[in-house]
């Protein structure tokens, strides 16, 4: 990728991420989180290259980047199985989507509902 | 590799949507299934490839003709049983082949484990130097007690940028934790999400393919490179095998897997590879897992791991079938320490047999992934890495390490050679790291004010590369200058002789430079002219002998251009021995110098040619030694004593006497010999060297010389 156009998720560019500017205190660890700009391009990458999986993989990720580890964490855990009732995953399914800009995601949980139903892993309310 | 139980490959598809796999209809579907019919199944192609017999695409595989790309379009519509039956077809020389063809990255690499049982960070981080040193390009630790992960995570990020920068590094500790850690910037990959081949086995690992992906997605959100992990045997150890084989539900994990958008797999049965090795054709279905997951176009970290037998034949024979065709990763964790301390449940290989591997890949022209290293390079990393981490600690005010810690790191072999440390206090810091706001920004920064600018240069540059993601591509690693090699940037285009990854030029010299190889010239060096005063002189032709006696002919160089045996006895004692053993009997004995042969029956039988018993010993400088009658074929002898190194000087004077029994005719038992089997094989290059001075002050026309000899202040002529 070419690098003179990356920029991480709180907006610097790679130049900035110096030593400089680290040890003068300018930089903390969400100055290199990756964005969810760079992460569609190397889902494009993936996908030209023939790895679709994986490209649907980085564009989840790519919605992920815009929400805090600690939410990051929970969702995890409500996929687990036996964590979430069924209507717990989709009010996580419909937040993903109309609130954090996460379609993909969305889906994905939506889609882990039906089949949790299905083979009966979901909490008992 | 089979059972009655596995179903037959089938596939029904109605309006986009599978209604039946692998003989389950829709409304029988497990977990897995789910997933794998909605996300791995390339379902344009799975229509015509699930019509395509499996060994057509078996010798496909083997075919140089067909590229890796025709390959994994017709694997992207393949249903495990589909993909099963395809490997079945094929012997493990031929799935050798297909590894060779479908790995993903043209350049093999090699991974190691780096533990303690004191989880010392001393001894953590300069192993992680030296094992970075060496050239593994991913680096994994483990804890002994959980709660240590933070640091033990740190000392081998310091650790490994300290040896070499751009290595990988990672925990394997339970999820939470471990994405924790990768969030931080304290890893740079993830291994740890475990799929397994049942729906119960992956409740069992608490898990659902649902929850494995978002998990992959979470790590990629942050820029963590991640790989699953499955392998042959989990789902029986769960005791959740519905009765099928290994393989099959190794391909559903590896379709799972795959479907998640995985970029890589390490699988090779890993920790479990003791159960396939206790079963018929165990080996082939681990081999087989592997070309699977290849086929899928997944990064494969192969397994030789987990001690797999105690017969070292039948586990260098099994390492052989990742080694020589290459994987991304050789082994998915080299012990690059004592088995005693490490903290996979052993390992496979360890420290100790390093120069091993340096001499496979040197033997078999095979780039296993390392670099060979000199001792003064290794201490060197080691200290620089020890104090680096001390600084750190120093910073961030945990416990210190002292410079008697530092010391004992830099020689340890094992953490039974560290002082022990505050283990409490030790916790204690670690809880601080993971729950506070300590990340790797703070690390670089301690570094760097305490001076370890190469060391906190090459950190940032791995928080600068998560920002940019190109290690987030299939089987990516960072070669010279964080240069990403990966399936994208370095794919693998082997099609037969003269194509794909090739050890040649540099790498094959570096490959070559081991520091315990010596150069045959030195060795030469010590076997000059002979020293000091002239004791051999040649005084004419030799005499065609007329009287009893013995002659000994003496090869072309003996006690001129060589002047001690291959044994390291002096040529003018190995001499004097036979003469002495010669007047034992007492006849006359006579010295010739024999040109035109460098051969020691040639020797012997043209000093038999000229004694007047017909008895002769010939000797070569090496020391070789045949007593010889005129009379019998060249290659035929009375004696010979052919394992020169074996022959002491009680020996040679032996036979002197028993030459002269000979002589006169009197019975005569041959001297024992001493046997020692392993003489070849130790002293061959020596031997050849040795034996080529000799070889070239072969005249061929020159008929032998009468030799006067002076031992001792007595001359014989």
């Amino acid at each position: 990728m070419l690098s003179d156009t990356v920029r991480t998720v709180s907006g610097c560019s790679l130049d900035e991420l110096n030593m400089e500017a680290l040890c003068a205190g300018e930089l903390t660890a969400e100055d290199f989180r990756i964005s969810g700009e760079t992460l569609r391009r190397q889902a494009d990458a993936a996908e030209a290259a023939g790895y679709w999986q994986l490209a649907e993989n980085l564009r989840r990720a790519a919605e992920l980047t815009a929400i805090s580890n600690q939410e990051v964490f929970d969702m995890y855990k409500a996929l687990r199985p036996n964590r979430s009732t069924y209507d717990e995953l989709i009010t996580l399914a419909d937040h993903l989507e109309n609130d954090l800009d996460a379609p993909l995601t969305a889906a994905f949980v939506r889609e882990a509902a039906e089949v949790y139903q299905k083979r009966g892993i979901l909490r008992n309310s | 590799m089979d059972s009655p139980l596995d179903p037959s490959p089938s596939l029904r598809i109605e309006d986009g949507v599978v209604v039946e796999m692998d003989g389950v209809r829709r409304e029988e579907f497990d977990l897995l299934d789910h997933f794998i019919a909605k996300h791995a199944l390339n379902l344009d192609v799975a229509r015509g490839v699930m019509k395509t017999p499996s060994r057509e695409i078996a010798r496909m595989l083997v075919d140089i003709n067909v590229p890796r790309s025709t390959i994994l379009e017709l694997a992207s519509g393949c249903t495990p049983a589909k993909l099963v039956d395809i490997a079945q077809q094929m012997s493990v020389l031929e799935m050798m082949m297909g590894l060779a063809k479908m790995r993903a990255r043209r350049t093999p690499a090699n991974q190691a484990h780096v533990t303690n049982r004191k989880e010392h960070p001393a001894l953590l981080a300069a192993d992680a130097a030296e094992a970075a040193l060496r050239g593994f390009a991913e680096v994994e630790t483990t804890v002994g007690v959980a709660r240590y992960a933070p640091l033990n995570a740190l000392s081998v990020l310091v650790g490994s940028q300290t040896g070499r920068g751009g290595v990988l590094t990672q925990c394997a500790v339970e999820e939470a934790v471990n994405l924790r850690l990768g969030f931080k910037g304290l890893t740079s990959y993830s291994e740890t999400l475990s799929v397994y081949g049942t729906e119960d086995a992956f409740m069992d690992g608490d898990d659902t393919p649902w929850s494995k992906a978002f998990l992959g997605a979470a790590y990629a959100s942050r820029g963590v490179k991640t790989r699953y992990t499955s392998g042959t045997g989990a789902a029986a150890l769960m005791g959740h095998s519905e009765g099928k084989s290994m393989l099959y539900l190794e391909a559903r994990c590896l379709l799972v897997t795959h479907g998640a958008g995985s970029q890589g797999t390490q699988n090779g049965s890993i920790s479990c590879i003791a159960l396939p090795e206790s079963l018929p054709g165990g080996v082939r279905v681990v081999l087989a897992e592997n070309l699977i997951a290849m086929m899928l176009g997944l990064e494969v970290a192969s397994g030789n791991d987990a001690l797999a037998s105690h017969s070292e034949m039948r586990k260098s024979a099994k390492l052989m079938l990742q080694f020589i065709p290459g994987t991304d990763f050789i082994t998915s964790g080299y012990g690059a320490i004592p088995r005693y301390d490490n903290m996979f449940s052993g390992g496979n290989f360890d420290v100790t047999e390093l120069d091993d591997w340096y001499v496979l890949q040197r033997d078999m022209q095979v780039d296993g992934g390392l670099v060979p290293v000199r001792e003064e390079e290794v201490l060197r990393v080691r200290e620089r890495a020890a104090r680096a981490i001390q600084a750190v600690f120093n910073a961030f005010g945990f416990p210190l390490i002292s410079e008697a810690e530092i010391e004992a790191a830099i020689t340890a072999y094992s953490s039974e050679d560290m002082p022990d440390r505050d283990r409490v206090a030790d916790i204690e810091a670690a809880h601080k790291l993971l729950g506070g706001p300590l990340t790797a920004i703070e690390v670089i920064k301690a570094l760097e004010e305490a001076g370890f600018h190469d060391v906190a240069a090459n950190i940032l540059e791995m928080q600068r590369q998560r920002v940019i993601g190109d290690y987030l591509q299939p089987s990516a690693i960072f070669g010279d200058d964080f240069q990403v090699l990966s399936a994208l940037t370095d794919p693998n285009d082997y099609q037969g002789p003269g194509t794909g990854y090739r050890v040649e030029g540099k790498r094959w010299s570096a490959l070559q430079n081991l520091p315990q190889a010596w150069d045959p010239r030195t060795y030469l060096e010590g076997f000059g002219a002979a020293q000091g005063e002239i004791w051999l002189e040649g005084i004419g032709p030799a005499r065609q002998g007329d009287q009893p006696e013995v002659v000994i002919a003496l090869g072309p160089a003996f006690g001129a251009q060589i002047d001690h045996t291959i044994g390291g006895l002096d040529h003018r004692d190995v001499l004097s021995a036979m003469l002495q053993g010669i007047q034992d009997e007492g006849i006359p004995a006579r010295v010739v110098r024999i040109h035109h042969t460098s051969d020691c029956a040639f020797i012997g039988y043209a000093g038999a040619q000229l004694s007047g018993s017909g008895v002769a010993i010939g000797i070569q400088s090496k020391g070789t030694t045949v007593i010889h009658q005129r009379g019998l074929a060249p290659l035929d002898n009375l004696e010979l004593f052919s394992q020169a190194p074996n022959l002491d000087l009680d020996t040679y004077r032996q036979i002197g006497r028993n030459a002269a029994r000979y002589a006169t005719g009197q019975p005569t038992t041959p001297v024992p010999g001493k046997i020692d089997n392993t003489v070849r094989l130790r002293l061959f290059v020596q031997t050849t060297l040795l034996h080529l001075r000799e070889t070239q002050q072969v005249e061929r026309d020159r008929p032998p010389t009468e030799l006067r000899v002076c031992l001792k202040g007595k001359c014989y002529a």
